[in-house]
């Protein structure tokens, strides 16, 4: 699959006057993901007067824009030739995160005790449930499964500052699981979330469809921008982040809550390179590489 | 200061929203109908986006503690001032200790109250808007709630009490809407028998309508054409991998009750959308009560671009009004 949708054109339909939206690839793929951000970029660069937001999402991307100031086909005739230049980008400079995880919390399983009505099944928990059909032994091994690999955000949104992310495995070993079925009225805010091959963490308490498995105790969107990652933006995740998720248990998570009440709480961020065709090459040694930046 | 004695159901501090957050999950917000907010502002003397209250269906009831010139535009809301109906779309006088307080609707589902010098409520990422999802902006992020007191900024005294909207430039609400679509995104998604019926039927707002979308039933089920689904998907054929929603952009969950998406969108999900409302026609989305009823009619780019020259000469109207 590697080759044909680097040269696959862009599928773009406009959303009325005011959106241009493009599918990269109607299914999920690192490369589809790459290609979208790519273009993106490229598009930023040519910083388009009337161009007022570039929305990348996972292997689609969205342009909202004022036709009073671009023309719709003058914006896509822009793109097109930004997309022509930008196939050719197969590395990303960018950062990984370490973010804590406490998997199979207590406030996720009495929220999904609360909607078991709504569940594929009601005997078991989200975990439980995401292991079996998963086919793996146990909660263990899926939380092993889950923390193993790092997971690129493909996407930020749905609410502030919600990032999707996909996690850096070969396409048998992806984790996925149904979304409930029936969305929940409630979602403990930074609850670790997945539905389809999608991971998440729920920036803020809401509803939602997402299986749960946990919850971290990093804050990730803050409109007071109290803590030292929050300060430059109050939206902490950008598409093309990575994230390696690290089991924690009870005490650990309790601390860094603290840490968090008393503004002190920090997390580990390092600068790296991403190859796509490192990746592609070689999918199990080439991430464990990228773990090894947080060691 | 203004007290909130009664926070009415939904009232929240608008201007005309912020841009350029959208891709990081942050919508425009801002007045659904940006038409009657600007208009209630030119009555006040205010620049055409100071932040004003959107009062939805059931309005507030407030008490002022200054004297400030007000103005009501949008829904035929009445608005009752110690109890003293006061004329639509013309600015009028309210003194300190007085109350104003709203009737029902008789059509359409939002007012604007527009105080002279704008509610002062800090600006946050470049607007004034509230988004409640990510309590962000307005009034501490969220709806007003009783006993809240909003700061009134400095009136510019361009207008008196008494300034009103020549009937030329009043809205017309109620009654069956036209809402004008482009169709596109996954519209090819759809059967050939459902891309028609989404048009010809008549659909009625259902009871979730608020800020982040407008659902419609009344109409028949809408199938997708069946397929193998791509990978990430998800297993419903009306799902597609999560993708950004644009603003307007109507999704059909399940193939059972669109939903268009207006302000406080979700960003983003993995529904199919079918088509998009044009920019002209989103105000008229944010004044229809429930249960009241719209036909969608298709059209083509180049109309909802000549739609929106249209609309902007309304608004140039207004400006050279009131300039």
């Amino acid at each position: 699959m590697a080759e044909p949708l680097a040269i696959t054109p862009i599928r773009y339909s406009f959303g009325a006057d005011e959106h241009l939206f493009a599918e990269v690839s109607d299914s999920m793929s690192l490369e589809a993901f790459f290609k979208g951000m790519a273009v993106t970029r490229a598009v930023e660069r040519l910083a388009l007067d009337g161009v007022l937001d570039v929305c990348l999402a996972n292997a689609s991307f969205q342009i909202r824009f004022d036709p009073d100031r671009i023309a719709p086909q003058a914006l896509l005739e822009a793109v097109q030739g930004a997309e022509a230049e930008a196939v050719a980008e197969r590395s990303l400079q960018t950062r990984i995160i370490e973010i804590p995880v406490l998997y199979n919390d207590p406030w996720t399983h009495e929220t999904l005790m609360r909607f078991r009505d709504r569940h594929q099944d009601p005997a078991s928990t989200d975990l439980e449930y995401a292991a079996r059909i998963n086919g793996l032994a146990d909660v263990d091994a899926f939380i092993a499964a889950h923390s193993g690999a790092p997971w690129f955000v493909s996407m930020v949104g749905f609410v502030a500052g919600l990032p999707f992310m996909f996690q850096m495995v070969e396409r048998q070993r992806q984790l996925q699981v149904p979304k409930y079925l029936r969305p929940r009225t409630d979602t403990p805010k930074l609850t670790l979330g997945h539905g389809g091959c999608f991971g998440c963490i729920y920036s803020v308490r809401g509803a939602g469809g997402y299986q749960m498995f946990g919850v971290t105790p990093a804050p990730i969107y803050d409109p007071q921008q109290t803590l030292n990652y929050l300060k430059a933006h109050m939206v902490f995740f950008r598409p093309g982040d990575i994230v390696q998720f690290k089991p924690i248990d009870r005490r650990a998570y309790d601390q860094a809550v603290a840490d968090v009440e008393e503004g002190r709480f920090d997390l580990r961020i390092r600068p790296v390179e991403f190859s796509l065709d490192a990746f592609l090459a070689d999918p199990v040694g080439y991430p464990k590489s990228l773990q090894e930046v947080l060691a | 200061m203004i007290k909130v004695l009664k926070p009415g159901l939904a009232t929240s501090v608008q201007d005309l929203g912020r841009e350029g957050y959208y891709h990081l999950g942050i919508p425009p917000s801002g007045a659904l109908d940006q038409y009657a907010l600007r208009a209630a502002n030119h009555l006040v003397g205010n620049p055409a986006g100071a932040a004003a209250l959107e009062c939805a269906l059931v309005g507030p009831e407030l008490e002022f503690q200054q004297d400030v010139l007000v103005a009501v535009c949008g829904a035929q809301m009445p608005a009752l001032l110690d109890g003293r109906e006061q004329r639509p779309d013309t600015a009028f006088a309210v003194r300190a200790g007085q109350v104003l307080r709203f009737g029902f609707p008789t059509a359409g589902a939002r007012a604007y109250l527009a105080v002279a010098g704008g509610i002062d409520v800090p600006e946050v990422l470049g607007s004034r808007s509230t988004y409640a999802l990510g309590a962000l902006g307005g009034f501490q992020g969220r709806k007003l709630m009783a006993g809240d007191l909003l700061p009134v900024g400095v009136p510019s005294g361009k207008t008196r009490a008494g300034a009103s909207l020549p009937m030329a430039l009043r809205q017309a609400l109620g009654g069956e809407v036209v809402v004008r679509v482009v169709p596109g995104l996954y519209f090819h998604r759809l059967t050939e028998a459902a891309a028609q019926s989404f048009f010809t039927q008549a659909w009625t707002v259902g009871s979730e309508a608020d800020r982040i979308g407008y659902r419609y039933k009344g109409g028949s089920a809408l199938s997708f054409q069946p397929r193998e689904q791509p990978f990430g998907a998800g297993s419903d054929p009306s799902n597609i991998v999560d993708s950004c929603y644009p603003i307007g952009s109507i999704q059909v969950p399940a193939g059972l009750e669109p939903i268009i998406l207006h302000r406080d969108a979700v960003s983003g999900g993995g529904y199919a959308m079918i088509g998009t409302v044009i920019s002209a026609d989103l105000d008229l989305i944010g004044q229809m009560q429930p249960n009241q009823q719209a036909r969608f009619l298709a059209v083509s780019l180049e109309q909802a671009l000549e739609a929106r020259r249209s609309y902007k000469k309304k608004l140039a109207c207004l400006a050279r009004l009131f300039g």
